[in-house]
């Protein structure tokens, strides 16, 4: 039988970082994004037939570089060497094997066993960033661009 | 990630989030949320466990396939315990109590106060 429970068994990340930036002085808390509508497209083609993207929120460089310079698309042998500097659990465990938020390999893996059509030769990368506004007028719309110059069908998305 | 999922999406180019943090996400309304039960870090399996993240990566292919309406969320069944210690992650992240609030005020405090002084010498810079 349930033994029941008081409280969601799940974490509330915005729960958390509220209490623990309240705890720290910061007075305002932070505006999470929270919209009514939710866009949906359906698959053109057969996924056997779908060209994936997928997009990380790691980085390519340390926190501490310019903004700038954040967005980017590399090859997917650059995928090793990438930055997850912020906000994982540290205590809980590691990202020392980039499969487990980057799994380039494992679609690689889909792709041989004729799940996808292809696995895209480049990734995109969306550090994360505490401006929803740059992320919407900026970073989307270039993905997005991104994503037709290479003829990506469909997208996998990680935040880390 | 979900404003870009949303834009992708609004665009015509089908998405699928797999992530940990649910709240987020699914205030956020994604058209496709794969949610794994995880610390945060590591959303597509464990680590080194490749087995794990061949299921899990399949999982959310098969989710951007099968949707057939927005803010579908399908919860995968692997959990990251393996006994009752480990299951100690969910209280101890971004964890606040008696034992560290006073810590936490001034570690905020010498943040902002670090912060206040580097915009004095990027101003006296320009």
């Amino acid at each position: 039988m349930s033994q029941g429970i008081s409280h969601r068994s799940y974490v509330s990340y915005i729960d958390k970082s509220r209490e623990y930036y309240a705890a720290s002085g910061y007075e305002r808390p932070y505006r999470w994004a929270h919209f009514e509508d939710v866009p949906f497209a359906r698959l053109a083609k057969p996924l056997s037939q779908c060209r994936v993207g997928v997009v990380t929120t790691a980085d390519l460089g340390p926190s501490t570089a310019p903004r700038s310079t954040k967005l980017y698309t590399v090859p997917n042998a650059e995928g090793g060497r990438l930055f997850t500097e912020k906000s994982w659990d540290r205590e809980a465990t590691h990202t020392d094997d980039p499969e487990t938020y980057l799994p380039l390999a494992r679609l690689a893996e889909h792709a041989a066993a004729g799940h996808i059509g292809a696995l895209n030769p480049r990734f995109y990368g969306v550090p994360t960033d505490y401006s929803q506004r740059l992320t919407l007028e900026h970073d989307a719309p270039q993905v997005e661009a991104w994503m037709r110059e290479d003829g990506v069908d469909i997208a996998l998305l990680v935040p880390l | 990630m979900s404003l870009v999922a949303r834009h992708l999406e609004a665009a015509g180019i089908p998405t699928v989030i797999v992530g940990s943090a649910r709240d987020i996400v699914e205030e956020c309304g994604v058209p496709r949320f794969l949610f794994v039960d995880f610390p945060l870090g590591n959303p597509c399996g464990k680590p080194w466990d490749a087995a794990m993240q061949y299921k899990i990566v399949g999982g959310a292919l098969e989710l951007l396939e099968r949707a057939w309406l927005p803010r579908t969320t399908v919860q995968r069944p692997e959990t990251w315990a393996q006994g009752e210690a480990d299951e100690r992650w969910r209280e101890r992240f971004m964890w606040v109590g008696d034992d560290n609030r006073e810590a936490l005020a001034r570690a905020g405090e010498a943040r902002r106060r670090a912060q206040a002084s580097r915009q004095q010498g990027n101003e006296a810079a320009e």
